[in-house]
C-alpha cells in the first residue's frame, strides 16, 4: 500500500498547533516513515494539489479563505480540523462578540480599515464552511492526541475522542479543584482529553476544547451554587473560546 | 545580464505567517521590488477590550504560538507597570528561565528546520531525515530541551499557564529544577556538534551587507532580554519602554500594504543580530566563544548572519538557564503569596522575543477591565528593513538570474525569522 499523502494548511491563527506537530519530536520522525507530507507551507517549500488527508489549522475569516477551504475539501478524502481556531473558531471569535465589526476594524486600523486585504467577515470554525471528518481539539492541541488520531487513520480505525468533562482528567492528575481557590473553572462542562494541564499549573480551565456533547448542567449549577458563583460569571468565562457555540442552557 | 526577471513568490514557505515577494526587471533595469504582507487580520487589540486583567495574558499569548512566552511576559510587565504591582526576584528568575526555553526552542527550530534546508540545498527538513539523520536527531534533541524548560516552568510547551501578574500560579519543585539542570548540562556536547555543523555551512551564507540601524533592549552591562531601556546602534541615548511609540514611528508607505517603522533612519532591524550588535560585549563566556568561532563580530551588517547570531544566543540561553537554576536553588524556593488588587492605569512592557523587541501597552479602568491595548510586534518593525535590504540586494545580484535571485530573496526573508501571523496591526493604529 502506498503511503497516504498528507497536506497541512493554515488559516487565521497563531500557528501554535502546527508547532505541536513539530513538538512531537522523535515521534514525528517515525510518523514521516508512514506518511508522505506533500504540502506544509511553514515547514516545506513543496506544494501539491493531490492529497488524501488535509489538516486544517486556523479559523476562517474572509471570503477568499472560504473558497480556498472548499477547494481543499473537494480534493481531500479525509479532512481534520486542528486546534480550537479550526474546531470552534477559538479566541478569534471574540471579534464576533462586538456589535459592529467595522467599529472593531476602525479601532485597530484607523482610516485604513477599508483596505481590500482587511475585508473580513464573521469568524467561522472550519465545520461552518465544509464538512469535517475528525477534530483534534484544544488551544493548543495535545500532540499525543494528534499522534493517536493519525495512527488510527493509518490503521483504518476510528479514533475515540473523550466525551466526558475535564474534571475527570483533573481528578486523575490529583489536582485541587479550582473552585476551592474561589475561581470559576469550565472543567465541569468542557471536553476532556487534554490531561488537564491548566489546573495542574494553577489555572482554571477556559474551555478551549469546547463543551462535552451533553453537559451535566444540573451538576454545573450545583457547583456554581456551592461556591456562590453566578451564571453571568460562567458566561463571561465561556466567551473566551466558545463565542458563538450553542451554549449549555444554565 | 538576463533580459527579463519576473519573480512572484506568493506566500513564501518556511516562515511563520504569509508574505509575498514581487520583483520585476527588464534588461538590467529594476522596475519593481516589493515585500508584501497579506496576512488575514485578527484584531487582538480590540478583542482584549472588556476582558479582565487576569485574562489578558491568556488571550494575547494566542497572538503567536512560537513567541507565546514572550507575549505573556510583555503583557504581564505592562499590567504590572499599569497597576504598580511588585514582582519577586524568584518570579523574575522563573520568567527568564521560561524565556530562555523559548529562545532555545524557537532558534533551534528556525536554524535547524527552516534555514538549514537552504544551506544544504533541499526544500525542507524532510529529505534530511534520510540524508543527514544524525544532524536532524541532534536538532530534535535540542528543540525538545527548549520545550522541556517551558513545560517545567510554564506548565506546558506552548501558551504558558504558570505566569500571572505579580507572581506565579505554580512554582516548580526543587527536584524538577535539579533534573532540568541535569538535562541542560547533558546537552552541552550537542551544542558543540551543532557549532561544528554551522561552521561547516558558514560558507553558504550569502555575502551581502547594508549599513543598518539596529534596535534592542539595553541594560546595565548584561545581554538583556527583559530588563532595561530601548537602545539603538545609532545613538548612545536610550529611551524608556513607556515611550516606545516615539521610537517605532509607524508610517504608511505607498510601496507596501504593511505598516513600516523608523527611528533615526527610514528603517531599522530588530532580532538576534540587533541584540548581538548592541550587547555582544556582555555575552556569557561560552556564547562569546561561540561568536568568535563562527566569525560573528560586532558591527556585522549582513542580515543573513541573523541565523548565526541565533546560534550564539542559543548557547547564551543554555548558560543563562544554568545560572538561573543555580541562583534559584541557592536562594531556596519560596511560595509566591502576593495578592494583586486591580486598579486603573496605563502601562507598557517590552520583552525581546526571539525575533526582536516586542512592546505591549494596556489601559485599565478601576476594576481592572481592559479599556485599550497596543501590541507592537517585532516583525512589523522589520518589514521596512526587509524592503530596504531587497532594494539594495536586487540590483547587486540581478546578473545571477531569476532562480538564484529568487532563492536569495526567500533566504533573506527567512533570515529575519519573521512571524507574520503575529502582525497585530499592519496599518494605521489609533488606540490608547
Amino acid at each position: 500500500m502506498s503511503k497516504p499523502r498528507v497536506a497541512i494548511f493554515d488559516f487565521a491563527c497563531c500557528e501554535g498547533c502546527q508547532l505541536q506537530i513539530v513538538n512531537m519530536e522523535e515521534e514525528l520522525l517515525d510518523l514521516l516513515t508512514h506518511i508522505e507530507p506533500v504540502e506544509w507551507r511553514e515547514a516545506m517549500s513543496e506544494s501539491s494539489e493531490r492529497y488524501d488527508i488535509a489538516i486544517i489549522e486556523g479559523s476562517i475569516t474572509r471570503q477568499q479563505d472560504e473558497e480556498r477551504l472548499k477547494l481543499i475539501r473537494s480534493r481531500a478524502k479525509v479532512l481534520i480540523a486542528l486546534g480550537a481556531c479550526a474546531t470552534l473558531g477559538g479566541v478569534n471569535k471574540l471579534a464576533n462578540g462586538f456589535d459592529d465589526l467595522n467599529e472593531v476594524k476602525k479601532c485597530v486600523y484607523g482610516d485604513a480599515a477599508r483596505m481590500p486585504h482587511l475585508l473580513t467577515g464573521q469568524v467561522k470554525a472550519v465545520s461552518e464552511v465544509v464538512p469535517v471528518d475528525y477534530s483534534v481539539h484544544g488551544c493548543p492541541i495535545n500532540a499525543e492526541e494528534f499522534g493517536y488520531v493519525i495512527r488510527c487513520l493509518l490503521r483504518g480505525t476510528t479514533p475515540v475522542i473523550p466525551n466526558f468533562p475535564v474534571c475527570v482528567d483533573c481528578k486523575m492528575r490529583e489536582s485541587t479543584c479550582r473552585f476551592e481557590y474561589g475561581e470559576i473553572c469550565l472543567g465541569p462542562i468542557t471536553r476532556a482529553g487534554c490531561g488537564a494541564p491548566c489546573p495542574a499549573a494553577g489555572m482554571w480551565c477556559f474551555g478551549c476544547r469546547g463543551y462535552v456533547d451533553e453537559p451535566n448542567i444540573n451538576g454545573a449549577r450545583d457547583v456554581m451554587e456551592r461556591y456562590r458563583k453566578t451564571v453571568d460569571d460562567l458566561k463571561s468565562r465561556m466567551a473566551l473560546f466558545n463565542t458563538g457555540q450553542e451554549q449549555p442552557h444554565a | 545580464m538576463p533580459e527579463k526577471i519576473d519573480i512572484g513568490v506568493h506566500h513564501i514557505t518556511r516562515v511563520e505567517g504569509h508574505g509575498t515577494i514581487v520583483v520585476r526587471a527588464t534588461a538590467g533595469k529594476v522596475e519593481q521590488v516589493e515585500w508584501q504582507v497579506p496576512e488575514a487580520p485578527r484584531f487582538f487589540e480590540a478583542m482584549v477590550r472588556g476582558r479582565s486583567w487576569e485574562e489578558i495574558q491568556t488571550v494575547v499569548s494566542r497572538v503567536c504560538g512560537i513567541c507565546s512566552v514572550t507575549h505573556s511576559l510583555a503583557a504581564l510587565k505592562a499590567i504590572e507597570d499599569a497597576m504598580d504591582i511588585p514582582v519577586s526576584e524568584q518570579t523574575e528568575r522563573l520568567r527568564l528561565l521560561g524565556l530562555n526555553g523559548e529562545y532555545i526552542e524557537s532558534h533551534v527550530l528556525h536554524v535547524g528546520y527552516l534555514v538549514a534546508p537552504d544551506l544544504l540545498g533541499v526544500k525542507s527538513v524532510v529529505p534530511l531525515v534520510a540524508t543527514n539523520p544524525d544532524l536532524v536527531k541532534l536538532v530534535v534533541r535540542l528543540h525538545r530541551l527548549g520545550n522541556t524548560i517551558m513545560e517545567v516552568i510554564g506548565g506546558r510547551r506552548t501558551h504558558p499557564l504558570a505566569f500571572k501578574p505579580g507572581g506565579m500560579r505554580r512554582i516548580p519543585t526543587e527536584r524538577e529544577l535539579r533534573s532540568l539542570r541535569a538535562a541542560i548540562e547533558g546537552a552541552l556536547p550537542d551544542l558543540q556538534v551543532l557549532a561544528e555543523a554551522v561552521h561547516g555551512l558558514a560558507g553558504k551564507i550569502p555575502a551581502f551587507e547594508r549599513d543598518t540601524e539596529y534596535v534592542s533592549l539595553v541594560d546595565r552591562g548584561t545581554y538583556t532580554l527583559y530588563y532595561g531601556n530601548i537602545g539603538s546602534s545609532d545613538t548612545t541615548n536610550t529611551v524608556a519602554v513607556q515611550k516606545f511609540k516615539s521610537i517605532v514611528n509607524e508610517y504608511v508607505s505607498p510601496q507596501s500594504t504593511a505598516k513600516w517603522a523608523r527611528w533615526h533612519r527610514e528603517s531599522y532591524m530588530v532580532g538576534a543580530l540587533a541584540r548581538f550588535n548592541l550587547n555582544a560585549g556582555y555575552l556569557l563566556p561560552m556564547a562569546a566563544e561561540m561568536a568568535r568561532y563562527l566569525g560573528l563580530a560586532r558591527g556585522c551588517c549582513n542580515p543573513y548572519m541573523n541565523s548565526v547570531a541565533q546560534v550564539v544566543e542559543t548557547v547564551q540561553a543554555f548558560e543563562h538557564s544554568l545560572q538561573l537554576i543555580d541562583e534559584l536553588l541557592t536562594a531556596g524556593l519560596q511560595p509566591e503569596t502576593a495578592r494583586v488588587i486591580p486598579r486603573s492605569g496605563w502601562g507598557a512592557g517590552a520583552v525581546e522575543a526571539p525575533r526582536g523587541i516586542l512592546f505591549h501597552s494596556y489601559a485599565f479602568d478601576d476594576d481592572g477591565t481592559c479599556i485599550g491595548a497596543n501590541l507592537t510586534i517585532p516583525t512589523n518593525q522589520n518589514h521596512a528593513n526587509i524592503q530596504k535590504d531587497m532594494e539594495k540586494l536586487v540590483p547587486q545580484f540581478l546578473s545571477r538570474g531569476q532562480d538564484e535571485l529568487r532563492q536569495l530573496l526567500e533566504m533573506l526573508v527567512r533570515a529575519y525569522d519573521p512571524c507574520i501571523s503575529c502582525s497585530t496591526h499592519m496599518l494605521d493604529v489609533r488606540f490608547v
